[in-house]
């Protein structure tokens, strides 16, 4: 028995890096001065669903939502195994909260024959963890969080080992069902040199239709709607051509998408300074040591 | 979707697992009695499982007005969809403009789902709360909303998020930010039986086996934490910590760095991915002091770090800074502690 996989992925800025650099003087991140990387447990989930694929058989596909350039994270799902990539970009998803980023991806994932959906535990730049849930509530499926690993499908079943903090629980549940998954999970493998080599020229049109545009400045727009045409259909039949969705091909409705559809918004934006209101140098000598060991007692803070 | 409702009360959902409550709902009721305080309005909890009564109570003795009940031999173990189901019926009913949840393992299984199926907005894992203002782009003034402050891009920024048209609000508070209050067991409130409807089909999973273990140290309610970074260097250094910890009776504890080094189990890790502690002495040895771990221990009431670099960001928010060698500072302070003490 085959089972279809779709791997919800995002692209997100390396938060582990922020330098001073980062920030602007307003206190929000610049994001542009951040290296953009593959969300680190959506690399977990890519690897359960390969795994997937691997022993059992069936298709591994996945689905970002982003700006043109996450187009980057789906070559490198493409390099680790899995078999199509799909590309939902489109302005009218910006300033999307966690309600209307799982409203945009379940139109997409509802036009994917899929029997198992997969999502990393929580994205870094925001680590709220809602979507997926979010998005199994609006597929009307079952959830299993957290999980760390997949114990057995048996064809309409699925059984996992999911984190409850301290602890763990073993549940099961029919298919189809989304799971989020840890970084306990699994060991993300490595892109693979052959498939490197076969998709690092895979495309999305909207790539495809920037670099014909930079290479031929004096050409009419006629010429270049064909150029486009002509590249992208190329690509298509090499397997290389990389999905792209907008709202309108997901049929989405406008009131839950972007701005409109999210109930939250940002109130106000601070950047983060603690500094300790008075402070002392000890000098790491006996007498500096036993100072401050003395006066922690005489103030009662250790006894 | 519910309209705004000015009226309605705050809530708290008040998670239990086999009739023990968790610390968190317990956690919230003094800042939840605050802001329903402010908001002139009642504070109700939600409790739902299986013979469950007495936690009614406990609840009310920590400052809810109310306690909403749903016992149901259906409820008896947690399950994403049969516990959203009935949040949802409830909040449906009784129209509440605040719901909070602890950002638990369950609370951040649950509440998204619910936030799904009503469309109401949530924010996760905020570290306070607050009523305030808010003056919208065209000029509209939206009075007392839930202003929902959490740390986002991994710690570096403080985001306050609010959410003025689609009620309730709700978001889920980080375990162990908000001191619990002392419990008054001459409060008295009201406890209100609810009706469930629920079936089989409400239960999508099968609980196969479940394995919970007791943490190997309580960081949330440790007096003096001593913790160790990844200048420890090694799982043998790490000793050091222990010797510490043990002549001040304090909690070992340790960064993310050092736990993926492998020099201590992550139960003792403190930080943004770990646990939130706010001890009244918290000595930090060999960190250099990332914003994810300030983020978990920079409320503690005083900071000494040891640390042999200078520039090191901890020293920012240390109280006593000791630039030094830490093998060498940390058996003095062993030495001296014990003299000291007996």
């Amino acid at each position: 028995m085959a089972y279809n996989c779709v791997v919800l992925i995002k692209q997100v800025p390396d938060t582990k890096r922020i330098t001073g650099e980062a920030m602007n003087e307003d206190g929000t991140v610049n994001r542009a001065a951040l290296p953009a990387i593959f969300n680190p447990e959506d690399l977990n989930a890519l690897e359960l669903a390969v795994q997937i694929k691997d022993e059992f058989g069936g298709k591994v596909t996945v689905i970002t939502m982003g700006l043109p350039a996450a187009a980057a994270v789906l070559r490198d799902s493409l390099f680790r195994g899995a078999d199509d990539a799909i590309l939902i970009t489109d302005l009218r998803c910006a300033a999307s909260d966690t309600l209307a980023t799982s409203y945009i991806l379940s139109c997409a994932v509802k036009k994917v024959d899929c029997d198992i959906v997969l999502c990393g535990r929580q994205a870094i730049d925001g680590d709220t963890a809602q979507v997926g849930p979010q998005l199994a509530e609006k597929l009307g499926i079952p959830q299993i969080t957290y999980v760390e690993e997949l114990m057995e499908l048996d064809g309409k079943s699925i059984a996992a080992r999911r984190n409850i903090g301290a602890g763990w629980q073993q549940v099961k549940t029919c298919l189809p069902v989304l799971l989020t998954v840890t970084g306990e999970a699994n060991e993300p493998r490595v892109a693979a040199a052959k498939k490197m080599m076969k998709y690092k020229k895979a495309r999305t049109p909207i790539e495809v239709e920037q670099k014909i545009k930079a290479e031929n400045a004096e050409a009419n727009e006629t010429e270049i709607k064909e150029f486009i045409r002509h590249k992208c259909s190329e690509l298509e039949e090499k397997g290389l051509l990389i999905k792209q969705w907008d709202l309108n091909f997901l049929g989405a409705d406008l009131s839950w998408c972007g701005r409109s559809g999210s109930p939250t918004k940002v109130h106000r934006i601070q950047s983060v300074v603690l500094a300790a209101k008075e402070s002392k140098n000890i000098e790491p000598s006996g007498k500096g040591i036993s100072d401050m060991i003395h006066e922690l007692i005489e103030d009662k803070t250790i006894s | 979707m519910i309209d705004v409702n000015r009226k309605g009360e705050v809530w708290v959902f008040g998670e239990q697992h086999g009739g023990r409550l968790e610390d968190t709902p317990i956690e919230l009721m003094s800042k939840a009695r605050r802001l329903a305080d402010k908001l002139n309005v009642k504070l109700a909890a939600a409790v739902l499982g299986n013979g469950v009564d007495e936690l009614a109570e406990r609840l009310i003795h920590y400052g809810a007005d109310k306690v909403y009940v749903a016992s149901n031999p259906f409820l008896e173990r947690y399950q994403t969809n049969s516990y959203a189901k009935v949040m949802c019926d409830l909040i449906g009913k009784h129209k509440p403009q605040i719901v909070l949840y602890g950002a638990t393992i369950t609370g951040r299984d649950l509440a998204p789902r619910i936030a799904s199926a009503i469309k109401a907005g949530l924010t996760a894992d905020c570290t306070d709360l607050e009523i305030g203002d808010h003056k919208g782009q065209k000029g509209q003034l939206h009075k007392n909303l839930l202003f929902q402050i959490r740390p986002a891009f991994g710690g570096n920024i403080i985001a306050t998020i609010i959410n003025y048209d689609r009620w309730p609000q709700m978001a889920t508070v980080r375990e162990g930010v908000m001191p619990p209050p002392e419990p008054n067991v001459n409060r008295r409130g009201e406890i209100i039986a609810e009706k469930v409807q629920l079936t089989q089909q409400d239960l999508p999973l099968e609980i196969l086996a479940e394995h919970k273990r007791a943490k190997k140290v309580n960081l949330k309610t440790a007096r003096v934490i001593v913790a160790g970074g990844a200048g420890v260097g090694s799982k043998e250094n790490f000793k050091l910590i222990w010797d510490l910890a043990n002549c001040l009776g304090a909690a070992p504890a340790a960064t993310r760095a050092a736990v993926d080094l492998g020099f201590i189990d992550s139960d003792h890790q403190v930080g943004q991915t770990g646990t939130t502690v706010r001890p009244v002495l918290y000595i930090a040895v060999g960190i250099s002091g990332a914003i994810q771990h300030q983020a978990g221990m920079s409320g503690s009431q005083k900071i000494v770090a040891i640390n042999n670099d200078p520039e090191a960001p901890i020293f920012q928010i240390a109280h006593y800074k000791i630039v030094g060698d830490l093998s060498e500072v940390v058996p003095k302070m062993i030495k001296v502690i014990k003299e000291k003490t007996i």
